[in-house]
């Protein structure tokens, strides 16, 4: 009777517009019934050209871009492109602001990962409650950038040489508290999904990627982390004085989705000890140097990397002497996280496949920029 | 004068028991129509005291409202709150918003069968509470067979579903049609084996002499049947498309499932019947395993419809609360529990039961008496606690073995090479 029945695989399109593809990400799956035979990524509906226009503008004028880009960790893209342009012109940074930099970067991470964590459980199906908890954390810490910057997504803070406002009187006492507040909270996520039953089955085994795999694409961040291997840009290349701070980088076992989602809590963590510190240690003195307005920075190039949430985060700029960069070059964590994507959702089902997707975090703003 | 002295020598007012106003109606009624108009006014009756009167409120307040409400409490939002006092308005302006939309169908869709199926899906809502008891006389059709009919009727809806999924010719909604076929046949099976043990207990398969049989001995089938009582959730669960088990309309895979296509009222009829087959199905395991409308002699004082509303909404409860905690299982991992779990448990139940009932029987000289239920219960009690624990040892899942839920630490990077040292992080 079997060999009767004819059966074909057919093309599912996941996305452009579908509930989990976080933004207007398309993925082309050939299926066999829920069986995934061949998946390709679709990409490019978010493109704006990002760094193109940035040929035409200024070096200041550029920081706005880099908000726009990974929209949900604009803090890191700051700090990415203005260590990239300081490196270029040679310019120092004072130790106050540096030290609101790594605070900020680490409030970015925070904010980041708890959208990262709770969009992954709603992936798994976790209907909306966990992700509605993160969101509910992450707001206070999009208050303080609010209050300290004035813009909650798109906080436009660092600036060439420092960044562009002192703290208030207020910022203190608020990331106490919320010092106070994220290691409870992310026990209480534990509790409902790290030992969640449904949770485990769903995650662990999926979506397994080897470290091979993993550094043969170059992945980075907690991506790369969970495959088992000890990287973290914050500890391998210091920048910003993180070679001050007393952290350490969350490793994971198998590589699955389960380890990604247990690593981003842990280094949610760690973030917390990291800002505690900065801030215990918070010096005075000016929070910025003064930079001219026209920077023209000496021809040549530079790369400079951060860590990112999503993972390494590099900015590439070629000056030519002119008030403009020459060439502006981003080297999005998504993007290249993304990479990994086909390999490890081809034998999987259409579930697991929306589930590795949320596991590897991607922001379509900063595949597409 | 008639009227008055008629109604004088009832005892209408008596609210414990409200098929006591429909007497006096029909009886009333007797006097001045023709001989039998009055069994067709009776069954509008029943139908008016149970769908409008229960199950509509219940749907609009707590299917709609109070889940809303629940689950934003749970997920930290406030829930509705804007149309009405309360936001309780906000079911009514939901169905008002629903009928004014538009009820698209796309193009190559089959279009008969896809304006037919939310028909089907609504019908057999209806038809369920017939055999339901709310109260010592209030049941609309107290047939011998209830139980076997509420399963049968039950099931239609599967294939109301199965329409929608199949005529909106969409892939997202094929999944969902498939994947809810595929679904409803595993878990009827181990659901009517828990039900069997019930029956074997209680010797009936009518709902109303369940609940006699439950008061009569004062001891409730959920005490009895422990394990009986939790395949039925988890089945009906499954069946019911709730959330631990959603993965027919799982929104963050397959979009909407079977409803991706449906818009409007349709898809309205689709969203409040789901929540009345819930609600039917609440009804039904409060009075199979929750004594229905009993309650340990009190319902001599407390009208007994309102004993069993407050069972069926307690019973609800635990699918709003289950929705807004648990993630959704996988298709395959669903089918494997289904079959390799809940199906052999619920065999080794029905044995159990069958030994105790002969136990019963023999040690009782066909006499029963109550106290060996008491023992049966805390034996059952313990019997579903370690079936279910042997069965699961015995399927391979140990809890020792599990990934750890922390993961390893490193003070410093060790460059692109895996870390194989150091297991475990603390």
């Amino acid at each position: 009777m079997s060999d009767q029945v004819k059966s074909e695989p057919f093309i599912l399109n996941i996305g452009p517009q579908h509930p989990s593809t976080h933004g207007v990400f398309r993925v082309k799956v050939k299926v066999d019934g829920e069986r995934i035979l061949d998946a390709e990524m679709v990409m490019g509906y978010l493109h704006r050209s990002i760094e193109k226009l940035a040929e035409e503008r200024t070096y200041t004028q550029n920081i706005p871009f880099t908000d726009r880009t990974d929209y949900l960790a604009s803090m890191s893209n700051n700090l990415g492109y203005v260590l990239a342009v300081e490196k270029l012109a040679g310019i120092d940074v004072p130790e106050r602001g540096q030290a609101i930099r790594v605070i900020m970067a680490e409030l970015q991470r925070l904010a980041s990962h708890c959208m990262a964590v709770g969009a992954f459980a709603n992936d798994t199906g976790a209907w909306q409650t966990p992700v509605m908890w993160t969101f509910r954390e992450r707001e206070k810490i999009l208050d303080i950038f609010e209050m300290t910057s004035g813009a909650r997504l798109t906080c436009n803070y660092m600036r060439i040489g420092g960044v562009a406002f002192d703290l208030r009187p207020e910022f203190e006492p608020m990331v106490r508290k919320i010092l106070a507040d994220f290691p409870p909270f992310i026990e209480q996520l534990e509790d409902m999904l790290s030992g969640n039953e449904i949770f485990r089955a769903r995650s662990i085994g999926v979506g397994v990627l080897s470290p091979e795999m993993a550094t043969n694409s170059s992945l980075s961040g907690p991506v790369l982390r969970s495959a088992g291997i000890a990287w973290d840009i914050r500890k391998a290349d210091p920048y910003s004085g993180y070679e001050k701070y007393d952290f350490q980088i969350a490793v994971g076992y198998n590589g699955d989705c389960y380890d990604r989602f247990i690593v981003r809590l842990e280094e949610m963590r760690q973030s917390c000890k990291i800002i505690r510190q900065a801030l215990d240690g918070l010096p005075g003195g000016p929070h910025s140097t003064q930079v001219p307005l026209a920077l023209r920075p000496p021809a040549g190039e530079a790369y400079a990397r951060v860590e990112g949430p999503r993972g390494e985060l590099g900015y590439y700029v070629v000056s030519d002497e002119g008030p403009t960069p020459y060439r502006f070059h981003i080297r999005p964590p998504s993007f290249i996280n993304l990479s990994a994507l086909r390999e490890i959702t081809i034998g999987s089902t259409v579930a697991d496949a929306i589930v590795i997707l949320g596991s590897i975090d991607i922001v379509v703003g900063e595949i597409d920029r | 004068m008639t009227l008055l002295v008629f109604l004088a020598s009832k005892n209408w007012y008596d609210i414990r028991d409200l098929s006591n106003i429909s007497r006096v109606i029909l009886e009333g009624l007797d006097r001045f129509l023709p001989s039998g108009i009055v069994y067709v006014v009776a069954v509008l009756l029943g139908f008016v005291a149970s769908f409008l009167i229960f199950v509509l409120p219940s749907q609009l307040i707590v299917g709609v409202y109070g889940e809303r409400k629940i689950i934003g409490r749970m997920q930290s939002r406030l829930g509705p709150n804007r149309v009405g006092p309360k936001g309780l308005l906000q079911p009514i302006a939901d169905a008002i918003k629903l009928m004014q939309k538009e009820a698209l169908t796309p193009k190559f869709a089959d279009k008969a069968v896809m304006w037919v199926a939310p028909i089907i899906f609504v019908a057999p809502c209806v038809l369920l509470f017939a055999v339901i008891p709310f109260g010592p006389n209030m049941i609309i059709a107290d047939i011998p067979v209830a139980l076997l009919y509420f399963l049968a009727v039950s099931s239609i809806p599967v294939l109301a579903a199965f329409m929608a999924g199949w005529s909106a010719n969409n892939k997202y909604s094929l999944y969902g049609a498939m994947r809810i076929v595929a679904m409803t046949i595993s878990y009827e099976v181990p659901l009517v084996m828990a039900l069997m043990g019930v029956v074997l207990f209680t010797g009936t398969l009518s709902l109303q002499e369940m609940v006699l049989w439950q008061k009569s001995n004062d001891i409730w089938v959920v005490f009895l049947q422990p394990l009986a009582f939790a395949i039925y959730f988890i089945c009906v669960s499954a069946e019911l498309n709730r959330t631990p088990t959603d993965i027919a309309e799982a929104e963050s895979e397959i979009v909407a499932g079977y409803l991706t296509e449906y818009s409007g009222m349709k898809w309205g009829l689709f969203y409040g019947m789901d929540i009345g087959y819930a609600i039917a199905a609440s009804a039904f395991a409060a009075t199979v395993f929750l004594g229905g409308w009993s309650f340990f002699g009190l319902d001599k004082y407390i009208p007994p419809w309102a004993i069993f509303i407050a069972k069926t909404h307690l019973f609800y409860f635990l699918f709003i609360w289950t929705r807004g905690t648990l993630p959704r299982l996988r298709l395959d991992q669903l089918m494997t529990f289904a079959w390799k779990f809940m199906l052999p448990v619920a065999l080794i139940n029905l044995v159990v039961v069958a030994t105790e009932r002969m136990l019963w029987q023999e040690l009782t000289d066909g006499k029963l008496t109550q106290g060996y239920l008491y023992l049966f219960a805390i034996v059952n009690i313990a019997m579903a606690v370690a079936i279910v624990y042997a069965w699961a040892r015995m399927l391979g899942y140990s809890p020792k073995d599990e990934t750890p839920m922390r993961p390893r630490l490193f003070n410093d990077a060790r460059g692109y090479v895996p870390v194989v040292s150091e297991k475990g992080g603390r």
